[in-house]
């Protein structure tokens, strides 16, 4: 939109925020990966933040958004929307709106739907790029940034993206700064109506617990602890995968719906 | 010509010390308001000096008479020559001898004094700050000789012309350098700054209750006050000298620079960067604004003098690089109050650290080490450890422990603490539960509706994580009628008895009847409901945890137990109130900050030294810090455990089993029938 301007004075980033979910505890609190976004979005020069969270209005929501403000930031947005609305649309309205280039964002949620879906589908609304897993921006010049992106042990990927684009953060990303009280009980959370529009799929579904995954049970045949040890720090193995190429989606779903029946899965 | 010389000096020299006070008054009040009891602290002045603040002089019993001969000769020479030769009252028919030969009196006996003082500074102890310290003794020979020669004449020992003029010159000089340092050096900054300031600091002290008053004892006043969190205004800590309230700022002037607090300080003898006389002297530079360029004494190990300077209204700690003190040094802090309980001066060392490092925490969002996790931990799962708060029993699913909830009244109500959570700490408290069984006692545990006391997230300077954990805990003791707490860690202990009370607010009382396990045990003992085997190990020694001993005062009662148990105690050097901090309090373990050695294996060589075999503790902290140490001779056990291995049956008659004894007990029998309590 305005690419000669940003060249020279700020950065306009929107980071969007959810209300997360202690692990043990299941309390409210500032998520992990989304505060993580936070941290990355103050790391860059000459950047204009704006902290967005679609969601309703409450006393838990709010404890958990303070938690946000409390790593040191004045105010936050709260775009207000019942429980059970599609939040894009309205998200979308307003990254449009505000003319912001970088919106980062958490991986997935640690509550509600949690598929971890929301930036793949604002992208998809807003036309813009989409890099998951970010362990850093490095630098923004000219429109573009430069990324790093984190891949499987350790690996870092440098990636150049044209603005405006989504970015997405997980573990690999810097670790978020401590959330100070005083900060957290002075800033303000700005709170704004948006259109409603209701998820009509999601209000069919049923809910229930998720249960734990059975996790596949490494049998070691070792005869030494030298042999354990190095089968404990080996690199996981493919093993007996398979690559397709150039097969019809019922050629797909018919090979994982074998695996699925093969490993026992489905029966 | 003395004559007329004599008045003009000394009350030019009074009006300088007024002048000086005034400035000094000035500085001190630009610290925050702070309700003072102005009158009734000024009348409490003289025995806040007298009684309390020499009886911990008198730990010294050289350095306590040197004091009384020179503190009371000055007094006593400066207000009767303020009458003799100010006043020219030494001249007058009847009062002239009296007054003249008191005046002999009270300067011969200062000056005897400044001799002590003087030999105490030819090979003055590391300790002792140097600098300007080191002219005193002069200057109070020099004050104290001129006025009683003076005086000679005044009373007609000698004729009034004695000597020559170079002589009385020479006198006069002599004069005008004592009144300089005595008066004029009182109030502008001087080494005698601290009877100045120091006498104002007793009589506004920020603690009044911690002084004796004629009726009794003084209390220990220990719990730290609570910050307003209501307000959204109050400040959340102190950013900057000037945030201290201001008879905090008159404390930190009173510093007389003596170094016994840094001689007791665990975090400097491990080579930390804390020395909380250096401490108390930086908050005095940033009061006045300047360098610690001046400052004569040891300074924090591995930080030069000279590096670090503030003003009243700038930051304490910088965020980048250095101001007035660097944020290492309040974190070394283990919070042990060995430094306040050795200051004669009664200065508030703890209070001072804990209001610093609660605007790092609070302001700023910087609690180092592992801080930032262990209070988040607190606020998502109200333990340090982050772990599950539905298996806070877990430990004891064999033990079939009575449960609050089940019960609504007992006799005892026993805090458990988050040492549930430890192995180590599983093993006391097994011991404690078998201990309470033997006896009888009825009581009965929180489960799983305790939370933290909040102890260390109140030393970590997180007051509003400490607030929310204690009024809920408080909300839940509320539901509930007992005749008192028992726990074993010293810590909760300290916060229930100490700190909760004033966060009861208008219909909840939180003052609670709590005792420390040692001192319930040896009550339980003295009722005749304990009996014990005679002990068969080896020598053994007793280490005073900091949160019992120095903050609650509890030092019989576990050497008690002990004595029951048939051990004679063979005490370390450092025991009693002199005890050497572990190393485990005030989140320092959380912290960690690096210094040369470390705290516990200095108290474990300490333990050594007392040629222990054996060395008995109170505290989950004390036991973890000392059972950490490698390639030790000592064992550590806590008391609980000693007592649970010494236990025999009781006699026959007095029933057998666990029914029978509950039903010996009239309390149990008062008890309700257990009833699901709906909450």
């Amino acid at each position: 939109m305005r690419p000669e301007a940003q060249r020279e004075s700020v950065l306009d980033v929107a980071v969007l925020l959810s209300v997360g979910r202690h692990p043990v505890t299941g309390r409210a609190r500032r998520a992990d990966q989304d505060a993580r976004g936070v941290e990355l979005a103050l790391a860059l020069d000459r950047a204009h933040l704006t902290l967005l969270h679609a969601g309703p209005r409450d006393e838990e929501s709010e404890g958990a958004l303070r938690g946000y403000l409390g790593m040191g930031i004045p105010a936050l947005t709260l775009i207000e929307q019942p429980p059970g609305a599609d939040v894009i649309p309205a998200l979308a309205a307003r990254l449009n709106e505000a003319g912001a280039q970088l919106v980062i964002a958490g991986e997935r949620a640690e509550q509600g739907e949690g598929s971890g879906m929301l930036p793949y589908l604002l992208a998809e609304r807003l036309g813009w790029p989409l890099v998951g897993g970010l362990a850093a921006v490095e630098k923004v010049e000219n429109g573009v940034a430069t990324l790093l992106q984190a891949l499987p042990r350790g690996q870092r990927r440098r990636l150049q993206v044209r603005l405006p684009a989504i970015v997405t953060v997980d573990a690999a990303a810097a670790a978020a700064r401590q959330s100070a009280f005083g900060p957290a009980r002075r800033g303000e959370i700005e709170a704004e109506s948006a259109v409603v529009e209701w998820d009509e799929v999601q209000a069919e579904w049923s809910v229930a617990p998720a249960r734990k995954r059975p996790k596949r049970l490494k049998i070691v045949k070792a005869a030494s602890a030298r042999d354990r040890f190095k089968a404990a720090a080996a690199k996981a193995e493919g093993g007996s995968g398979q690559v397709l190429n150039d097969v019809t989606p019922e050629q797909g779903a018919e090979a994982i719906f074998k695996l699925l029946k093969d490993e026992g899965v489905l029966r | 010509m003395l004559e007329s010389l004599l008045p003009i000096l000394i009350f030019s020299a009074l009006a300088l010390a007024v002048i000086g006070a005034v400035r000094r008054i000035r500085l001190w009040r630009q610290g925050r308001p702070a309700r003072v009891d102005l009158l009734r602290g000024l009348a409490a002045m003289p025995r806040r000096y007298l009684v309390d603040l020499h009886h911990v002089v008198a730990r010294d019993k050289v350095m306590s008479n040197t004091h009384v001969a020179t503190a009371g000769g000055f007094v006593a020479a400066a207000v009767l020559m303020i009458l003799v030769h100010g006043l020219g009252l030494g001249s007058s028919e009847r009062m002239g001898p009296i007054l003249g030969g008191l005046l002999l009196l009270a300067s011969a006996a200062m000056f005897v004094g400044s001799l002590f003082v003087a030999k105490r500074r030819r090979d003055p102890p590391a300790r002792l700050s140097k600098g300007p310290w080191m002219r005193l003794p002069k200057s109070l020979m020099a004050f104290s000789a001129s006025v009683f020669l003076l005086t000679l004449p005044t009373l007609g020992i000698l004729p009034a012309g004695t000597g020559s003029v170079i002589l009385a010159l020479a006198l006069a000089a002599a004069l005008v350098w004592g009144l300089g340092e005595m008066f004029f050096g009182m109030t502008w900054g001087g080494p005698m700054k601290h009877a100045f300031a120091g006498a104002l600091h007793l009589a506004f002290h920020r603690r009044p209750e911690r002084f004796s008053t004629k009726g009794g004892e003084g209390n220990r006043s220990t719990g730290l006050k609570a910050l307003n969190l209501d307000d959204a205004k109050a400040p959340l800590g102190v950013e900057t000298p000037s945030d201290f309230t201001w008879n905090q700022l008159l404390g930190f002037d009173a510093c007389v620079q003596c170094g016994r607090c840094e001689a007791m300080c665990p975090a400097f003898a491990a080579g930390q960067p804390l020395n909380p006389k250096k401490l108390i002297q930086d908050m005095v530079v940033g009061m006045a604004g300047g360098s610690d360029a001046g400052y004569a004494g040891r300074p924090y190990p591995g930080k030069p003098i000279g590096e670090h300077a503030g003003s009243p209204h700038g930051p304490i700690v910088a965020r980048e690089g250095t101001a007035l003190v660097d944020a290492e040094t309040l974190w070394s802090c283990t919070t042990c109050r060995a430094c306040v309980e050795e200051c004669p001066m009664m200065i508030e060392h703890v209070d001072a650290i804990v209001d610093m490092r609660r605007f790092l925490t609070l302001e700023q969002g910087n609690t180092p080490g592992k801080g930032a996790e262990v209070l988040d931990n607190l606020i998502a799962t109200d333990n340090p450890g982050g772990f599950d708060p539905g298996s806070r029993m877990h430990w004891a699913a064999d033990l079939d422990l009575p449960l609050m909830r089940d019960l609504g009244q007992v006799d005892v109500l026993l805090w458990l603490g988050d040492g549930v959570f430890d192995m180590r700490n599983q093993r006391t408290l097994r011991a404690l539960v078998k201990v309470l069984r033997a006896a009888g006692v009825d009581f009965a545990v929180l489960g799983n509706e305790e939370r933290d006391s909040g102890d260390v997230a109140r030393r970590l300077g997180d007051e509003a994580t400490f607030q929310s954990l204690a009024k809920r805990n408080i909300a839940t003791l509320s539901q509930y009628r007992f005749q008192c707490i028992v726990t074993c860690d010293p810590h909760s202990f300290h916060v229930l008895k100490n700190e909760y009370g004033e966060l009861g607010g208008p219909d909840v009382n939180a003052n609670w009847e709590v005792r420390h396990h040692s001192t319930y045990i040896a009550e339980l003992f003295e009722a005749g409901r304990l009996h014990f085997l005679p002990w068969k190990g080896g020598s053994v020694t007793y280490h005073d945890p900091c949160y019992l001993g120095r903050y609650n005062g509890e030092y019989e009662a576990p050497r008690n137990v002990l004595k029951a148990l048939g051990i004679e105690v063979a005490e370390m050097q450092r025991s009693g109130f002199r005890s050497r901090c572990c190393g485990g309090g005030g989140g320092a373990p959380i912290i960690d900050i690096p210094g040369k050695q470390r705290i516990p294996d200095m108290r474990m060589n300490d333990v050594k030294e007392a040629g222990a075999e054996l060395v008995a503790v109170g505290c989950p902290q004390c036991t973890a810090m000392l059972e950490g140490v490698v390639d030790t001779t000592a064992e550590v056990r806590d008391i609980a455990e000693l007592v649970a291995d010494a236990l025999v049956e009781p006699p026959a008659d007095a029933g057998s089993g666990r029914d029978g004894d509950r039903a010996s007990q009239p309390a149990a029998e008062a008890r309700p029938v257990a009833k699901e309590v709906t909450s």
